[in-house]
């Protein structure tokens, strides 16, 4: 009797999880089937269009871009010097340890509110305006988290002996960090940089709080250009009431998809390059 | 000499950006509090928490911020009966029964689950949730809290899992291996005695869910509808707090006005809102800590 009880109970929970899994494949199919259709080189060469079947997807993309590189350039220095304090000089004063409270309920806040924050201070403060930098700034607090939390994983799998033969050598702290610490631990900063900057290319609610726009015919051209991304023109298309705008949308989660899949391929390849050359 | 100066600056230098973070926060609430009190100043606070009515672009504005807060629970909550079940139930399953080649399998691909973005999910529940539950349910409307809630849910559901599952493989092995040799099956030990010692992670892995209901955006600015509505009827339009910044956001209010002003009180309390629901959250995985190191 309580055997059976087991193997119900057994069967139940594997069909939740089988559940969840039927839930992506229904994602995935919802998507493809109804954008594939669409995606051909006018659509991806092609800007935004009143008209949908003349409309594209190059702006967004390249806006996407823009706003991911530049993102990416301000998060890295910025997260990796945090987590280099935090786990070689900090230690276990009273202020570090107020820091890594603060870090993990930042990484909760939801990204909305990020959204405000840019608002405030870099749109109207900084004076950036809605422009490509404004967005880059936002998303690259919104990142800084993740990328602090990934870059101490990474520091700490560097062992204790290289910096202690370092030291031996008379090499300063600094030198030590610079020249042995920061190359080992390179492949795992650079892996969860990517995978932060492929949460944050996906990100909608704080780029349409700061104000890029969600009609914008143009590529962006600098930093300071006005912009819109891929989830925003996504949003766009999927609040038209026309059917032919929500194949459009459909078309360019296709590509958004396709960026994020290629974003974690160079996580993975570098993560393996870089540590069979550490064998070596 | 030279050498130490320059590595006392680059200490200073790598303090402040760790400190960055703490300014971050500061900015947060200096932004959110500064707009937050203008708006106070022209609407009371009574006004603003316990009216029942927030038509603030009409002609005859009012503020009573509570159908949006309504709007917000009522699709976390439908989130929430869809995430913790099944994550929980998922995690027992992975952390109890699965043999390692399943949960090397499985793990990664809800991995995936957590890491499409939430755009998608709007996309989904308009595009496909919806209409499926329309057949169901033929009075739904086109725009709804049911169908967000139930797709929020499988977005979250990874969370829950993912985190209760790390509770449950914390607990030590002996503790199972005194209920097995007592005759206990393998639900009973989960239910009984695997639960009940993760408990205080598996509650901070739902608070932690709820919080990240509660501050989702996107699904519920596209499925949910533009309506604030004081209701708890899934099958009609609503509006939460987040999907009413976005409207506002969208639209071309002038700034500096008392209407602009409402998406950072709304986003005060939505920040004060999550952080609280984060603080417990941390608080309980601290004292779960405690327990077994």
């Amino acid at each position: 009797m309580k055997h059976r009880a087991d193997a119900l109970f057994r069967t139940v929970a594997l069909g939740t999880l089988l559940l969840a899994l039927a839930a992506l494949g229904a994602l995935v199919y919802d998507i493809v089937s109804g954008g594939i259709g669409r995606l051909n080189w006018q659509f991806l060469t092609s800007m935004a269009s009143r008209r949908p079947e003349d409309a594209g997807i190059y702006h967004a993309l390249a806006g996407s871009i823009w706003v991911i590189v530049l993102t990416g350039a301000l998060a890295l220095p910025l997260g990796v010097a945090a987590a280099v304090y935090l786990e070689e000089y900090g230690g276990r004063s009273r202020v570090a340890r107020l820091i890594e409270i603060n870090i993990a309920n930042l990484a909760a806040v939801p990204s909305i509110i990020y959204g405000l924050l840019g608002l405030g201070v870099f749109v109207r403060v900084m004076g950036m305006g809605r422009s490509v930098l404004a967005g880059a700034c936002t998303l690259a607090l919104l990142a800084l988290p993740v990328v602090i939390l990934s870059t101490r994983e990474a520091l700490r799998t560097v062992p204790g002996s290289i910096r202690e033969g370092s030291y031996a050598l008379g090499a300063t702290k600094w030198q030590t960090i610079w020249y042995q610490v920061l190359p080992m631990a390179l492949p795992g900063i650079l892996t969860g940089l990517i995978l932060s900057l492929s949460r944050a290319i996906g990100e909608t609610a704080p780029l349409i709080t700061i104000g890029a726009l969600t009609y914008i015919p143009f590529a962006p051209d600098g930093p300071w250009s006005p912009f819109t991304v891929l989830p925003i023109q996504i949003f766009n298309w999927v609040s038209r009431p026309q059917a032919a705008f929500k194949e459009n949308a459909a078309a360019g989660i296709l590509v958004l998809m396709a960026l994020l899949l290629l974003m974690n391929l160079i996580a993975v390849f570098l993560r393996d390059r870089f540590q069979r050359q550490g064998r070596t | 000499m030279h050498t130490r100066r320059l590595e006392w600056i680059i200490e200073r230098a790598l303090f402040v950006c760790a400190a960055l973070s703490v300014l971050t926060t500061a900015g947060i609430i200096l932004v959110l509090a500064v707009e937050t009190f203008e708006f106070l100043r022209e609407v009371p606070v009574a006004e603003f928490l316990t009216g029942t009515e927030w038509t603030p672009l009409f002609a005859t504005p009012r503020f009573g911020v509570l159908p949006l807060v309504a709007g917000t629970l009522l699709v976390s909550a439908i989130a929430m009966v869809v995430a913790l079940p099944m994550g929980l139930l998922s995690a027992i399953y992975l952390s109890e029964y699965a043999p390692d080649g399943v949960r090397r399998i499985v793990k990664p691909v809800l991995e995936v689950l957590a890491g499409v973005p939430t755009v998608v999910y709007g996309y989904f529940a308009l595009m496909f949730v919806t209409p499926l539950l329309q057949r169901v349910f033929p009075q739904m409307s086109g725009f709804n809290a049911l169908s967000p809630g139930i797709v929020m849910g499988i977005m979250i559901l990874p969370l829950v899992s993912s985190l209760s599952e790390d509770a449950m493989r914390a607990v030590p092995r002996g503790l199972r291996e005194g209920a097995y040799a007592l005759g206990a099956t393998r639900m009973q030990t989960a239910l009984q005695i695997v639960v009940p010692a993760a408990f205080s992670g598996i509650t901070a892995a739902f608070i932690l869910a709820v919080s990240r209901a509660v501050g989702e955006t996107m699904i519920v600015a596209i499925a949910a509808g533009q309506q604030p509505r004081l209701t708890a009827n899934p099958f009609v339009p609503l509006e939460t707090m987040t999907a009413y910044i976005v409207q506002v956001s969208l639209g071309d209010t002038p700034q500096g006005t008392l209407e602009y002003r409402t998406i950072f009180a709304v986003g005060m309390l939505l920040f004060l809102m999550t952080f609280g629901l984060n603080l417990v959250s941390t608080w309980l995985r601290e004292r779960f800590r405690e327990v077994y190191s």
